[in-house]
């Protein structure tokens, strides 16, 4: 069923909003984000204070705050989850490979580095790349590194992370970030991508909505950069209008829809369900694994309470136009087959009901992510296993075993069609040329 | 050329159950702590998935999780008339090794000692005079009582989640649970867990002759469970592969998982695998613990300094080591002088087996656990009046059935050929009716003058240090009390109906083939009296200040429990006093 794009959809509109002029963007951001900026600073150091409009250019090398404030967006935007090599590489320092549909690219060393690093740019070159995906001399970045969600950034906030990043550790370092096959190695041709898909511009207020949705808003659509992996991408990479955040299948695995839907987002969890899976990495649902257990504990893990809540807030209050779909029969000969899989292999973790052990095993009958539109993340992990992240409220980090040795891609696809078709869920049946091709693809991925 | 490495405050030898313990206390202490153990590191999910685990004959019958005996072993005679040869194959018992210790592929049986454990040489003198004892048994008091360990018995019973049901509480004998024990401060973490129907007829039939049964303190978990650390633990699923095996269900008590998760955030602390520690080295005085020297895979020598040396290797490791390190006076059986090597036990075991009508009774062994079981402690310890019986000493004896694994579990009566077509059907017709607790009959084993272990004068290690020999037999004390114990074992079963019961009892020699548990103690044992004891109350080293041995190594003699509990409620309370006493002044906390 075709989905009919919305004229202007309310939700769309700070993605995708124009600014009239700069002139009356600063005026805007300062009369309404005041406010904003003493909520910012307040949930931070329990200290009311703002920083004067006017400092444009200048990040001071002894302002402590602004240096802290830094340091805690530098979390909120996850940085060093792309910036520094998880293989032994120094903070910030780059190298970490970055899969893109287009290939590969590598994260920029981002130490204050003078050869290798940033630390001879200026800021208002600093910002151009964060806010606007311009590098100095006019090259342009890949949206690998995700300027157009972090141009909803202010400037303040990103001077503060310029402020922080100076702090590092100046690493020697050289990177060569394009590693892209031609022809999208040429850099040149992301002037027409942006022109196509960049929508520049800080993100606006929406007053009739409370200070912490507001907050929630910014963070989620701005430094959180939460989209880029979990709403649709065209075929050129950019974001689907119109499903922000309604899920995508990146790095081997299917970012679920995070709205409020209740058959495939976040419409079983409250506000305290998702504060928990972001700070401590898990709930009674569900254990963050993958790309998500490095965002847990690289970045959500260190943002405050209250700034988790705003961010739930804003999720609960997002919808999804995921289509119905009906589910599998009992009788299909997948699903009889899944059931005894499932029975035999998957029950004495999750149960019989699918519904685990809270904080442990994840529920599998309550998790509405497990019918995804696409089977991507169920199928690896079912093939690969997954190991959940550890953190400080909850360090037992538990891990899934591998099947990929004891199942072929016929059962991975009946059990995996039987778990999304199951306890409520409803969800296309796998295939197993789907399971083949995903064995594939996994193998080569951890070769690498 | 052996590599000097930076200095840590405390080198821990071992990351088992009571390496992994102490770790963590030292590091919340803020020390600098370096582990070393010998064996590979251990994750549970990745070391034992619960999709491939449970695979008999890769870990119980070819050992795949134990020391490998060509790494290195022990030498075993039974008299000191003997010419003792090394262990090839393992049989009557199983030496841990890698991160996890034994507590990877243990039961779980999580039991404390009674009080008069504690002090038994000198109750059972008051009670029974001292000419009832044998003049060359050799049990001594610990030095310790069971009121002091008691805060550090719950502790570990509240890290590991153990499921139980509390006999006395603060004094109160309850309905259900041992009344035998010392008084426990609160109850379990857990309630008991479900039993198996033999369990459950067994206490039915040892009621209705008058004992008290109560389920065994289990390390499998009953529940889900978070522990004070805020690790979290599975419910158990009965799945029988739980000794010889390790849980990646997250539902066995092991150092996996309660402490190493919160053990290895910590950023003062730091461990190195497969890392074979070969000495403890002094300074010049002979009285200062330096560090350790030990070797890696690459066969390099490293020299690792510290303030604080924690000896956490297992019984017989500790021991050599305090031998080949040159600490403490080893101990002459003929002499009856010195103390490294003195007092060595293992248990006493037996066994009962018993038929039942297969029309009546299916029992389903397969569902089990480690530690589950019914059992009664009217037998144990001086539970009971011995005047009459000649012996002291006794054990628990239970339903301790922990799988139907189909190597392993193929009871026939009793002139059944062993092998063919015969033997298959009876395998068949007995398997869902025949009853085969694992260890029934856990009897204490004291200590004797000529049960001692020394250093071979013949077989060397890899690193030509001399392998420990180990000279042990039953004495007529232990094997007069296994016949008693096995004889009122039969008796419940004869009394749950079943058609045939066949007892088999410990028998002299002690066999080194069979496997009688992994419960070896003493060596190093812990005392009042340096001239009779290698370490003093608190597991301190009399010789060497800075230097504390874990584990029951320290059992002046072994009890009729399995250790495990109280290996590591002594570890609690030695690095409780490490904490609070030692570190602000260092040197003896006792002086004798």
């Amino acid at each position: 069923m075709p989905r009919s794009r919305p004229s202007t959809p309310a939700h769309s509109r700070f993605a995708t909003a124009h600014i009239a002029s700069p002139v009356r963007a600063r005026s805007m951001t300062t009369s309404i984000a005041t406010p904003l900026r003493a909520l910012l600073l307040t949930g931070l150091l329990g200290v009311l204070a703002c920083a004067p409009p006017g400092i444009a250019n200048e990040t001071g090398a002894q302002d402590f705050q602004q240096i802290e404030r830094g340091r805690y967006l530098a979390a909120a935007a996850d940085c060093s989850g792309c910036h520094t090599d998880p293989q032994g590489g120094r903070p910030y320092a780059g190298g970490r490979p970055i899969q893109t549909p287009f290939g590969r690219v590598l994260a920029a060393n981002i130490t204050p580095d003078r050869d290798t690093g940033i630390g001879a740019w200026s800021d208002a070159e600093f910002d151009a790349a964060v806010r606007g995906g311009k590098m100095p001399g006019g090259s342009r970045l890949y949206p690998a590194m995700p300027y157009p969600y972090y141009a909803r950034m202010n400037k303040e906030d990103v001077q503060a992370l310029r402020a922080y990043l100076n702090t590092l550790a100046p690493v020697r370092h050289e990177v060569h970030s394009n590693q892209l096959p031609f022809p999208f190695n040429i850099r040149a041709s992301m002037r027409v991508w942006d022109a196509l898909y960049f929508k520049p511009g800080v993100y606006q207020p929406d007053s009739r909505k409370s200070p912490s949705w507001n907050r929630g808003a910014y963070l989620v659509t701005g430094p959180g950069h939460c989209g880029a992996c979990h709403t649709p991408k065209t075929p050129l990479g950019a974001d689907v209008i119109g499903r922000p955040l309604q899920g995508y299948s990146i790095q081997g695995w299917f970012a679920p829809d995070i709205t409020n839907d209740s058959r495939r987002g976040l419409g079983d969890w409250s506000p305290q369900d998702i504060v928990e899976y972001l700070k401590n990495g898990h709930n009674r649902f569900a254990g963050a694994a993958g790309p998500m257990g490095d965002e847990v504990a690289n970045g959500s893990s260190h943002l405050s309470d209250a700034d988790l809540l705003a961010m739930a807030e804003y999720l609960k209050d997002q919808r999804s136009q995921a289509s119905q779909v009906p589910s599998v029969s009992v009788r299909d000969p997948a699903m009889v087959a899944g059931g005894a899989i499932y029975q035999d292999l998957c029950s004495a973790c999750h149960r019989g009901d699918g519904r685990g052990i809270p904080y442990l095993i994840p529920d599998l009958a309550g998790s509405a992510s497990v019918a995804s539109d696409q089977p991507t993340s169920i199928v690896r992990v079912v093939l690969n296993g997954a190991k959940t992240v550890a953190t400080q409220d909850e360090p037992t980090g538990p891990a899934m075993p591998s099947f990929k040795w004891q199942l072929s891609d016929a059962q991975v696809a009946a059990v995996t069609t039987y778990v999304r078709n199951s306890w409520g869920h409803a969800a296309q049946p796998t295939t197993a040329r789907a399971v083949r091709k995903a064995r594939k693809q996994l193998d080569v991925s951890v070769r690498q | 050329m052996t590599e000097r490495l930076p200095a840590k405050d405390v080198v821990i030898v071992g990351l088992g159950w009571t390496g992994s313990i102490v770790a963590n206390e030292l590091a919340d202490a803020g020390l600098q702590v370096m582990a070393i153990e010998r064996g590979p590191w251990r994750d549970a999910a990745m070391s034992y998935a619960p999709n491939y685990a449970q695979d008999e004959l890769r870990y119980r019958i070819r050992h795949e999780l134990f020391l490998r005996p060509d790494q290195t072993t022990f030498t075993f005679r039974n008299k000191m008339s003997q010419t003792a040869l090394p262990i090839r194959n393992w049989g009557a018992f199983m030496p841990p090794n890698g991160v996890g210790g034994g507590g990877v592929h243990w039961n779980g049986e999580t039991w404390r000692f009674l009080p008069s454990d504690f002090v038994a040489a000198s109750h059972l003198k008051q009670r029974y005079g001292a000419h009832f004892l044998p003049a060359d048994m050799t049990i001594q008091d610990w030095g310790v009582t069971y009121e002091e360990l008691e805060p550090h018995y719950d502790q570990f019973e509240y890290l590991c989640g153990t499921s139980g049901t509390a006999g006395n509480l603060k004094g109160e004998i309850r309905e259900g649970g041992n009344p035998f024990e010392g008084p426990r401060s609160r109850e379990y973490p857990n309630p008991a867990q479900e039993q198996p129907f033999s369990h459950t007829l067994f206490a039915k039939a040892a009621r209705e002759l008058g004992y008290k049964p109560f389920p065994q303190p289990s390390g499998n978990m009953s529940r889900a469970y978070r522990n004070p650390l805020g690790v979290r633990l599975g419910p158990c699923t009965y799945c029988g592969f739980c000794e010889w095996f390790g849980c990646a269900n997250y539902s066995k008590s092991s150092p996996q998982t309660t402490v190493l998760p919160v053990l290895v955030r910590k950023s003062n602390f730091q461990a190195r695998d497969n890392c074979e520690v070969t000495r403890i080295n002094l300074d010049s005085s002979g009285k200062h613990a330096a560090g350790v020297t030990f070797v890696d895979s690459a066969g390099k020598e490293f020299e690792q300094p510290a303030e604080l040396v924690i000896l956490a290797a297992y019984t017989i490791f500790n021991v050599q080591l305090l031998m080949l390190s040159g600490i403490g006076q080893r101990y002459d059986p003929v002499a009856n002088r010195g103390v490294i090597g003195r007092n060595f036990t293992h248990q006493t075991i037996s066994d009962v087996g018993s038929f039942f009508d297969s029309a009546r009774f299916v029992f389903n062994p397969f569902i089990a656990s480690g530690a589950i079981g019914m059992c009664i402690d009217e037998f144990n310890g001086d539970n009971f009046d011995h005047g009459p019986h000649g012996f002291v000493g006794g054990g628990y004896m239970g339903q301790v059935q922990t799988n139907g694994r189909p190597i392993e579990s193929t009871p026939v009566p009793p002139g059944t050929p062993s092998w063919g077509a015969q033997w298959k059907q009876a395998v068949r017709e007995n398997y869902q009716s025949a009853l085969k607790p694992g260890t029934g009959v856990h009897g204490s084993m004291y200590s004797y003058r000529d049960v001692y272990l020394d250093l071979d004068p013949t077989y060397c290690d890899r690193f030509q240090r001399p392998l420990v020999r180990i000279t042990m037999d039953f004495h007529a004390n232990e094997l007069k009390q296994n016949v008693f114990l096995t004889d009122r074992f039969a008796e419940i079963f004869h009394a749950m109906g079943a058609r045939q019961v066949v007892k088999e009892y410990r028998k002299a020699p002690y066999d080194i083939t069979a496997y009688q548990t992994t419960h070896l103690c003493g060596g190093a044992i812990m005392g009042t009296d340096p001239s009779t004891s290698a370490l003093n109350r608190y597991l301190q080293s009399w010789d060497v200040p800075n230097l504390f041995v874990m584990g029951a190594s320290a059992f002046p003699q072994n009890a009729g429990y399995n250790p495990t509990g109280t290996v590591a409620a002594l570890a609690y309370w030695s690095v409780a006093q490490i904490r609070s006493q030692y570190l602000k002044h260092p040197g003896p906390l006792v002086h004798a």
